[in-house]
């Protein structure tokens, strides 16, 4: 449920669903992110210029000459969004990940302190319905979850100063993709050759958030010969 | 006979900026755009532009370019000290804030910026720029926006569209704000740093350091202490929001930031003080004025009559 709602400086407003950072919650923000997103759309509102979904959070950014923060939160408050329905508005997306051992850097560790083996972490990684929290830090890297209890670990020490452009990671219950090559602390399992940014596609991101991920082992061989479209 | 600016030398941050590039923050896609928008609004408007038209964002040191093909009105706006070099090679001091016109061979020599970091060169007609999403914003660090997504480089050739007239030269006198105070409201974790050191924030000065770019101003002076947290759930990020990361020393987010991010955040900018802000060269003492939502209000419709 929409707790709060708050300004950030003059031209944001936040809406705040309370601490917890789980699926429940966050199906909150992203009813009330696909509703903000309409509502501009169909220009019921007008004056937002973004509108950016975190685990508990919705943050609205607005130009102030032609709207105030007022407005947007009587606007808001004067809204029934909570009875959006997900699935009608969300996708499933299916992502090929190779778990070779060329990728899959940190598995040693996973595996000494999960006490699974390979296979199991894998199994656990593939049986899992991933849901979309939110996408963002860089263009198009999603923030996925969650992960089974006995996967989660907490991040590197010591950050990596490079991990390459589609690396799978995971830290304590979330799993994210690496969308460009940048550093990073994430425990890295293996790699996709999917591209999920495009900035010249129409559809710049694949994923949006409160989509569903399930990932698809694939060997070596075909991710080498992987073409996106 | 296609009219273009040969880039002879690139400067040290030179991209294409307009307005910048909205709607795509929950692709992780942050908005960019000009960042002293004062500015970057009267270099179109010297040369009869739209406002928003895509203009040469320069920090420091600007390019030297050389124009080919037919007569082009432009303008330098800023507080800028640049040549212009005729064919013959004769030299002479341009006048910021001012539009001129420049013929085949000519040269602009923007030598740099005077206690300022950012200045703007536009042309009449704008220049041929490839839109992506919207806008011609250049966001460097993802490859996102004309010219490939990248900072001008030697050899480069920039492409204008043709001027119909020439005789339109004009100047706009302008005063920029001189001044180091810096009008914030209380950011959202305010309440995660102990009284004594938001009675620091709100009223000590900070240094502009040299680590400080379009993605963000980072800034030094007396330690903030965090009595609650150093990280909170990430969460999204708006321009001019003020984060304490664990070091307790302030880092301004500005034009290019990550679209979200995990450090509290003690103020926020008010907007009608953002392009005063982003002047600020490092070495520049600020100092924060805590004001609430009616006065950033009602500054910023003071602001707006500038333009």
């Amino acid at each position: 449920m929409l707790k709060k709602i708050s300004n950030i400086g003059d031209c944001g407003i936040t809406c705040d669903f309370g601490e917890e950072v789980n699926k429940k919650t966050n199906k909150e923000v992203i009813k009330l992110f696909n509703f903000i997103k309409e509502s501009v759309n169909s220009k019921k509102i007008k004056g937002i210029l973004n509108y950016t979904p975190s685990y508990n959070k919705l943050i609205i950014n607005f130009e102030l000459g032609q709207i105030k923060s007022k407005e947007i939160i009587e606007f808001i408050k004067g809204s029934d969004f909570s009875k959006t329905i997900l699935s009608e508005k969300n996708k499933i997306v299916e992502i090929p990940i190779c778990y070779d051992e060329e990728f899959a850097l940190d598995i040693k560790r996973l595996e000494e302190r999960t006490k699974l083996n390979f296979k199991e972490i894998i199994k656990e990684h593939l049986n899992t319905n991933f849901f979309v929290y939110m996408i963002g830090f860089v263009p198009g890297q999603p923030f996925l979850g969650d992960l089974n209890n006995n996967l989660h670990h907490d991040r590197l020490d010591t950050p990596r100063v490079k991990i390459n452009k589609g690396s799978v990671g995971i830290v304590e219950k979330f799993c994210t993709i690496y969308t460009f090559e940048s550093p990073g602390g994430w425990n890295i399992i293996g790699k996709t050759p999917l591209d999920l940014f495009n900035i010249n596609k129409k559809n710049t991101s694949l994923l949006t958030p409160g989509d569903t991920v399930r990932f698809k082992s694939i060997s070596k061989k075909n991710l080498l010969s992987f073409k996106n479209e | 006979m296609s009219n273009y600016f040969k880039v002879l030398r690139p400067g040290i941050n030179s991209t294409f900026q307009d307005l910048g590039r909205f709607g795509l923050q929950h692709f992780g896609i942050v908005a960019s755009g000009c960042m002293d928008q004062l500015s970057f609004y009267i270099s179109n408007k010297l040369v009869g532009n739209k406002v928003s038209e895509g203009a040469l964002e320069f920090a420091y040191q600007g390019p030297l370019l050389e124009h080919k093909g037919e007569p082009a009105l432009v303008a330098v706006s800023g507080k800028v000290n640049f040549n212009i070099i005729s064919k013959n090679g004769e030299t002479k001091q341009g006048s910021p804030n001012t539009s001129f016109v420049v013929s085949n061979g000519d040269k602009i020599d923007i030598l740099s910026t005077i206690n300022s970091v950012y200045g703007y060169f536009s042309v009449f007609g704008g220049f041929k720029l490839k839109e992506v999403k919207g806008s011609v914003s250049t966001l460097v660090k993802a490859k996102i926006g004309p010219n490939n997504g990248d900072k001008l480089k030697s050899e480069d050739k920039i492409f204008f569209n043709k001027s119909s007239s020439l005789d339109k030269t004009k100047k706009i006198k302008f005063n920029f704000d001189e001044d180091n105070i810096i009008r914030v409201m209380k950011g959202l974790q305010v309440n995660y740093f102990s009284k004594k050191s938001q009675e620091v924030f709100f009223s000590k000065e900070y240094r502009v350091t040299r680590l400080s770019d379009r993605m963000g101003m980072r800034l030094q002076g007396e330690k903030l202490e965090n009595i609650i947290n150093t990280n909170i759930k990430s969460e999204g990020i708006t321009k001019g929001s003020i984060q304490i990361p664990g070091d307790g020393q302030p880092i301004i987010l500005l034009s290019d930031h990550p679209t979200i991010g995990g450090y509290p955040k003690i103020a926020n900018v008010i907007s009608a003080d953002y392009d005063k802000l982003v002047q600020k060269v490092p070495g520049t003492l600020i100092k924060f004025k805590l004001v609430d939502l009616s006065v950033a209000e009602s500054a910023f419709e003071e602001y707006v009559r500038k333009f």
